[in-house]
């Protein structure tokens, strides 16, 4: 079947099978950004914003997204000009193996949509359903505080 | 700390938060085709037939009969075969695989493969191994290694002594959980195999695939991709993978992509070996004067990596503590379970959570305070370590254990019985780490750095050792150009290529800063010597030992590492008094690991192994029933989430190691080693009571309690 899906801003026409699942249609046609952990939706690797809500890609239907807004890690900065969330993960050290990193960065916009302000908790609650082997999710945290100080400073 | 602790922004980070860094899986390919490895659904048995569906063309079986070479993963013994022979020894051994161009048929096609088994009677638990009444597994007595070395007159010390306390302790599995699933991409052009993929030790694959293929060496070229994490899962068993891939690759000459999926990784791949550990202590005069430790390791099917395992586990039998008579003796059982492997610590986890803990158990019952008994045991600069090694360098545990104490309120804290409703303790643990490869291990690998100074006047980092996340792409940078004296942006070192880089060996042991590290500062100094502006200048050097170490791989004699690392953990509990539910609330660690080469890549390092140190005694259950793990995804299998994650606090005192680059020592290993011992330590403290195992799980506490209360 073909749908349409705004990725990141833009209008794509994709062809995929009436099963696949978000996570294999992103990927499979070059947001490798979203990476598969699990496919079980335990560890977050392939979060991605619906509608600007966080969904574990690979729980969700691609058919039933068409024409919704996804936004992919890719959606958010350049290289060039990161979004004030992805600096602030590089600067506190909260990227290891980088596998997480991602998913780890949309909960994050999405937390800090909701809460601009968020305290330790908040944020632990909100990154649960991120898993990371790395860091102990100690700069994970502090990435988090790091960014809520950018975000309101860069009104993003 | 100078300089060189000082945090720079790491150089594999911009890739990683845009998404762009390309994971193995992440690489696509028209007319790639897929593999699906057809396993035993056996633990063990004899393969009686195999009947295959009908493939659709396009679409191919490679077995046994399609290893071109020898059908042996190289490691030690050489005993674990990529494709089953006659015989499956574990649940999801390979017997073959089917390869395809559309991934849900192959996994469809794979599905439909109709294996017949005779069983054989299997063999699960070190005891069941030990007996030997069942058909051995390996050898005749199911030995894959059976060890013992002596110091001092244990006998003596044990006749002589006051009083002989023993005590059994158990440890479990424990699964790596990368976050990134293990996998290879293999292609055959121009008479060569090339593979691409996860990995921490592109040379061990190299080596896999030479042997495999009975190619010569210069046919074979491994390419490390992003590696999302490895915590030793990726070391050996990576192996098995490329050879899969490339045998599929060779057959079909087409680029072929086999990526484990997670359930497949959890219950098929190598895990931390689960340990019975038996010690016997000589007490005089309320000092422990001998000592016996009794180590069996439940290693799996095959060999592996498990004989070195357990020398690093028998290394580190006495913790921290100078023992003057010692006796240590080890065995790695064959049983009919994946094969357990490397896993951050080696053997060292397991040893260390029973010395530990013994020493808590004999504090108690001589009425004194853990930390102050063990403070009178530790060792001293000028000891002579279980092996009768010389420590050399200074051993800063008074310190280290004074700054804990204080840092966490230890005594004050202790006193405390309760919190908000639970039930509170709190726990110390002191520990070491062997910094680099056990025993001959370096002088057999000596491993080879290069340094290369290209016309345009920056330098290429030429190593085989890896970045999977603890940071050598940005600390070795930081070591290279600040020898050089030039900025870290002109240092140049890209994921290895075994068709660019020497073999400066695996990226494992907690070796890479100190060894290959200290290896590249001294190829820089000679480089810094011999720039020339605008020239192309190679400098490149072989490790060897410094002439002072002194090792005897027959008798397990001398020093058994160069140099060692130290630390201590404080942990505080609070534990529900009706579910008894473990909280692990607060970690405290001071470690001296020598210079660290980046505060912040060290911290990072310090927090994620002691989480996962907590995980090792908390949540992380792998249990082994009728033949299988009951937990196969991570739905089953918990880690811990930033939900579980304590508050930490940490600290470093630093005795450099006058060979490592700055004077670094070891660093990832060490991490993790003191958390499990200092959690049972907290969780004992808050229940008043004994425990000799791992994880700590709050069913079985509930046994322990209602029989405690009878």
């Amino acid at each position: 079947m073909r749908g349409v899906f705004i990725i990141n801003g833009q209008r794509k026409e994709i062809e995929f099978a009436p099963h696949k699942r978000l996570l294999d249609v992103l990927r499979e046609n070059g947001y490798t950004e979203v990476k598969e952990g699990c496919r079980e939706g335990e560890c977050g690797a392939c979060v991605v914003l619906l509608d600007g809500k966080p969904v574990n890609s690979c729980q969700v239907l691609a058919a039933s997204v068409m024409e919704k807004e996804i936004i992919t890690v890719r959606g958010l900065g350049t290289i060039h000009k990161p979004h004030p969330i992805e600096e602030a993960f590089v600067e506190a050290g909260a990227v290891q193996c980088g596998f997480c990193t991602p998913g780890m960065i949309i909960s994050t916009y999405a937390l800090l949509k909701e809460n601009p302000d968020p305290e330790d908790d908040d944020i632990k609650r909100a990154l649960d359903g991120n898993l990371c082997r790395c860091t102990g999710y100690v700069k994970i945290t502090k990435a988090v505080k790091l960014a809520s100080k950018k975000v309101k400073k860069d009104g993003k | 700390m100078g300089d060189i602790s000082k945090p720079v922004r790491r150089f594999d980070a911009p890739e990683k938060i845009m998404g762009t860094a390309r994971y193995v899986d992440d690489y696509f390919e028209e007319e790639m085709l897929f593999v699906r490895i057809v396993r035993s659904t056996r633990p063990r048995a004899r393969i009686k037939s195999i009947k295959l569906p009908k493939l659709p063309s396009g679409y191919c079986v490679v077995d046994k009969n399609d290893v071109p070479g020898e059908n042996r993963i190289k490691m030690i013994f050489d005993d674990w075969p990529f494709f089953a022979e006659d015989v499956v020894n574990f649940y999801g051994e390979p017997i073959l695989a089917i390869a395809g161009p559309d991934r849900e048929k192959v996994y469809e096609l794979s599905n439909a493969v109709k294996i017949e088994y005779e069983d054989i009677p299997p063999i699960y638990t070190i005891e069941e191994s030990e007996e030997n009444k069942r058909p051995p597994i390996f050898g005749e007595n199911n030995l894959f290694a059976d060890y013992f070395y002596e110091k001092g007159d244990p006998d003596g010390a044990f006749r002589d002594a006051d009083q002989i306390v023993e005590e059994e302790f158990r440890t479990g599995f424990q699964e790596h959980i990368y976050l990134e699933p293990q996998g290879m991409i293999a292609k055959y052009e121009d008479g060569r195999i090339t593979v691409f993929g996860s990995m921490q030790c592109p040379y061990y694959v190299k080596n896999a695939l030479i042997k495999a293929f009975g190619f010569p060496e210069d046919r074979i070229r491994v390419v490390q991709t992003t590696t999302g994490g490895g915590f030793g899962g990726k070391e050996e068993y990576p192996s098995q993978i490329a050879g899969i891939a490339a045998f599929c690759a060779y057959k079909t000459g087409k680029t072929v992509k086999l990526v484990y999926d997670r359930a497949e990784d959890v219950e098929f791949t190598t895990k931390r070996h689960p340990s019975r550990i038996r010690i016997k202590g000589a007490i005089k005069d309320k000092r422990v004067v001998g000592i016996e430790v009794d180590i069996a390791l439940n290693a799996g099917a095959y060999a592996g990596l498990s004989s070195v395992v357990l020398q690093r586990a028998m290394f580190a039998a006495t913790g921290a503590y100078r023992i003057d008579n010692v006796r240590v003796l080890g065995k790695a059982f064959a049983t009919n379970i994946v094969p357990l492997g490397a896993f951050r610590g080696f053997g060292a986890p397991q040893a260390i959570f029973a010395i530990e803990t013994f020493m808590n158990h004999v504090a108690k019952k001589m009425g004194e305070d853990p930390v102050r008994f063990k403070l009178a045991h530790r060792y001293k600069k000028g000891d002579t370590t279980a092996t009768g090694g010389l420590l050399r360098s200074e051993v800063r545990l008074p310190e280290i254990t004074e700054k804990i104490i204080e840092m966490s309120e230890y005594y004050e804290k202790k006193k405390q019985k309760e919190k908000d409703g639970k039930l509170y303790g709190i726990g110390f643990s002191m520990f070491l780490h062997g910094c680099g490869f056990t025993g001959n291990g370096e002088e057999v690998l000596k491993s080879i750095a290069r340094l290369k100074k290209r016309k345009d006047d920056k330098v290429e980092i030429l190593i085989s050792n890896v970045e999977m996340g603890q940071g050598p792409q940005t600390t070795l940078r930081k070591v290279v150009a600040q020898v050089l004296g030039i900025p870290m942006e002109d240092v140049i070192y890209e994921n290895p290529d075994t068709d660019k880089v020497p073999d400066s060996g695996p990226t494992v042991a907690s070796r890479t800063a100190m060894i290959v590290g200290g290896l590249l500062y001294r190829v820089a100094k000679e480089l810094k010597e011999k720039w020339k502006e605008g020239e192309e200048v190679v400098v490149e050097k072989q490790y060897r030992h410094p002439e002072y170490i002194k090792w005897d791989q027959s008798t397990f004699k001398g020093d058994a590492y160069p140099e060692y690392s130290w630390g201590a953990n404080v942990i505080e509990v609070e534990v529900d008094p009706l579910t008894y539910e473990i909280e692990v609330k607060k970690a405290y660690a001071v470690f001296d690991l020598g210079t660290p080469l980046d505060k912040k890549i060290i911290e990072g390092q310090i927090h994620g192994g002691m989480l996962q140190g907590i995980g090792y005694a908390t949540l992380e259950v792998m249990e082994f029933e009728n033949g299988r793990f009951k937990q196969r995804t991570i739905t089953d299998y918990i880690i811990p989430t930033a939900m579980d994650a304590p508050l930490f606090e940490t600290d470093l005192v630093v005795e450099p190691y006058k060979n490592g680059p700055f004077g670094a020592k070891c660093a990832g290993e060490l991490t993790l080693v003191g958390a499990a011992p200092a959690v049972c330590a907290a969780v004992e403290d808050a229940l008043g009571i004994n425990l000799y195992e791992i994880p700590i799980r709050p069913e079985k506490l509930l046994v322990l309690m209602n029989k405690e209360d009878n």
